[in-house]
């Protein structure tokens, strides 16, 4: 599907998501509730067939968290990523895609460990990488530790 | 009796849980597994991570743009010419570099003879857990030679921090022609010495043949990728779907078998390695003249904007993910790092198998663990 296509097919599904066109892959915006069922469709829906998660993180706008989902489809070749905002930041949750990509365990612990997001119906929610009573989500912006040095 | 602090070590159901690691030589690093096990059969995996975590994505956020490219020779520290070129790859996109010719040509021959290395480890390694000595001492013989000329090129061995962005950061030895084509026909001469003492041992295929079976939907689903994933019939060659470098211009086989099984990816890898001498061998009578290093600034500053780039490294698909905001140093950095994922299969490959067949997966899968903390 060609990226006009894609976004026409997505704004027919979701017509509150947005879209970036400034990278090198069609980036769509939506919010957090927002991700479940549009990832369920992007899934199994032949026409999407989005099989391979190829990268998933978060990022720290201070403000809120963004998390980020590479699509992309070994069938159709086409590519897309995916934007959920988390506008809670206190508070930041989003549900699991896990039960759609394996490999979301392990990456969404990853982002749990350094991001504090919690993973709503993950099978496994803990800490992957620090060990269970560290203090803090390091890749937070606002994480300070006293042993941090400034390079 | 206590398993991790405050578990019991034998389960209500009756399965018994041990240890593996993170001292276990077959780990090749400090992997801890904790395992499940019902007599000698494997009911359960849980990975356990981050002895090694530096988070050199949070060390990133704080380095220049040419400096946090030296971080990640220490991330896969088998591949680290193909995880600089990945870092640069991706400030090149940001900045909308050209990169000469000639950088291009030996980054690539580069990238294969890293390739080429990184699989005699992995072939001398998979002997080695296997119980036999003698492998490993015929693949560091080859790997040795290789070495020598990553030496005389960068001046490092395994952290060579030489491709820089714009290009490599200088010219290549006046002997390194000469070294790799010598070294080319060292090797080519010497794989059927492989073959003959290890593909068709018949303690090999016992060990091998059947064992740690993946499917081509589980690679998938799990983001299985490289070496891994084509010996489970999914097509996932970086190198051939979206190229890089100067992979567009060379003839060679994405290597897919179907078998899924241990000695699937065993054959893979071993075929792999032959395509790789044939790629440097394409190439390194062809390295244009002229400049190895694109004009940068001093300080290297990305646009605000988001940059993306896959690389193949020996173990699979490397991401390198940067969010820029403008400033002199990335807003945020994500490797997806294929080991990572290739581990996350783990459990489901060794899952009813037997404890000893464990060590056959682990050694086919070509873990190495500081690729997999960061």
């Amino acid at each position: 599907m060609s990226t006009e296509d894609l976004k026409n097919s997505i704004t027919a599904i979701l017509p509150s998501s947005t879209f970036d066109e400034t990278g090198e892959f069609l980036n769509v915006v939506i919010t957090s509730e927002e991700l479940l069922p549009l990832m369920n469709t992007l899934r199994t829906k032949s026409e999407f067939d989005f099989d391979f998660l190829f990268c998933l993180t978060c990022i720290d706008w201070k403000d809120h968290f963004m998390m980020v989902y590479h699509l992309l489809s070994k069938t159709h070749q086409h590519t897309l990523v995916i934007k959920a905002k988390i506008a809670d930041r206190n508070n930041a949750q989003i549900e699991t895609v896990c039960n759609i990509w394996r490999t979301a365990e392990l990456h969404e612990r990853e982002v749990f460990d350094l991001f504090g997001v919690k993973f709503i119906n993950h099978p496994d929610l803990r800490r992957l990488f620090l060990s269970d009573d560290w203090v803090g989500h390091p890749l937070r912006k606002d994480y300070t530790d006293e042993n941090m040095i400034s390079l | 009796m206590r398993g991790l602090i405050g578990e019991d070590i034998l389960t209500e159901e009756g399965e018994f849980i041990i240890n593996m690691g993170p001292q276990h030589p077959s780990t090749h690093g400090v992997l801890h597994l904790k395992i499940w096990l019902d007599g000698e059969t494997v009911k359960r995996i849980q990975p356990h991570l981050g002895y090694i975590h530096r988070s050199i994505e949070k060390m990133s956020e704080s380095l220049s743009y040419r400096n946090f490219i030296f971080a990640t020779s220490r991330m896969d520290y088998l591949a680290a010419h193909v995880n600089n070129e990945a870092c640069a790859l991706t400030v090149e996109k940001g900045l909308q570099l050209e990169v000469p010719q000639r950088a291009k040509v030996i980054r690539t021959i580069l990238s294969e003879l890293t390739r080429l290395q990184s699989h005699q480890l992995w072939w001398g390694c998979t002997g080695l857990d296997l119980g036999g000595v003698t492998p490993f001492f015929y693949a560091f013989r080859e790997r040795e030679a290789i070495m020598e000329i990553f030496e005389e090129t960068c001046g490092a061995r395994l952290t060579q921090n030489y491709m820089v962005p714009g290009g490599i950061m200088y010219d290549v030895h006046p002997n390194f022609q000469k070294r790799v084509k010598d070294v080319m026909i060292q090797i080519k001469g010497k794989f059927e010495e492989y073959d003959n003492i290890m593909t068709g041992n018949v303690i090999l295929e016992n060990r091998l043949k059947g064992v740690g079976y993946l499917s081509k939907e589980d690679a998938l689903s799990y983001g299985v990728t490289g070496p891994t994933a084509r010996a489970s019939g999914l097509s996932c060659d970086l190198r051939k779907s979206n190229p890089y470098s100067a992979y567009d211009q060379v003839q060679f086989d994405e290597i897919l078998d179907t078998g899924g099984d241990c000695y699937a990816r065993y054959m893979v890898r071993m075929r792999e390695m032959r395509q790789s001498v044939s790629i440097i061998e394409q190439l390194i009578d062809n390295i244009p003249e002229g400049d190895f290093q694109a004009k940068t600034k001093n300080v290297i500053k990305l646009p605000k904007g988001e940059f993306y780039q896959r690389v193949e490294t020996p173990r699979g698909e490397l991401g390198v993910f940067i969010v820029s905001d403008g400033a002199a140093s990335p807003y945020r950095i994500k490797y997806r790092s294929p080991g990572f994922s290739n581990l996350s299969a783990l459990p489901i490959m060794a899952k009813g198998g037997k404890i000893g067949d464990l060590v056959a997966i682990m050694a086919t899968i070509d873990l190495v663990i500081p690729d997999i903390d960061r």
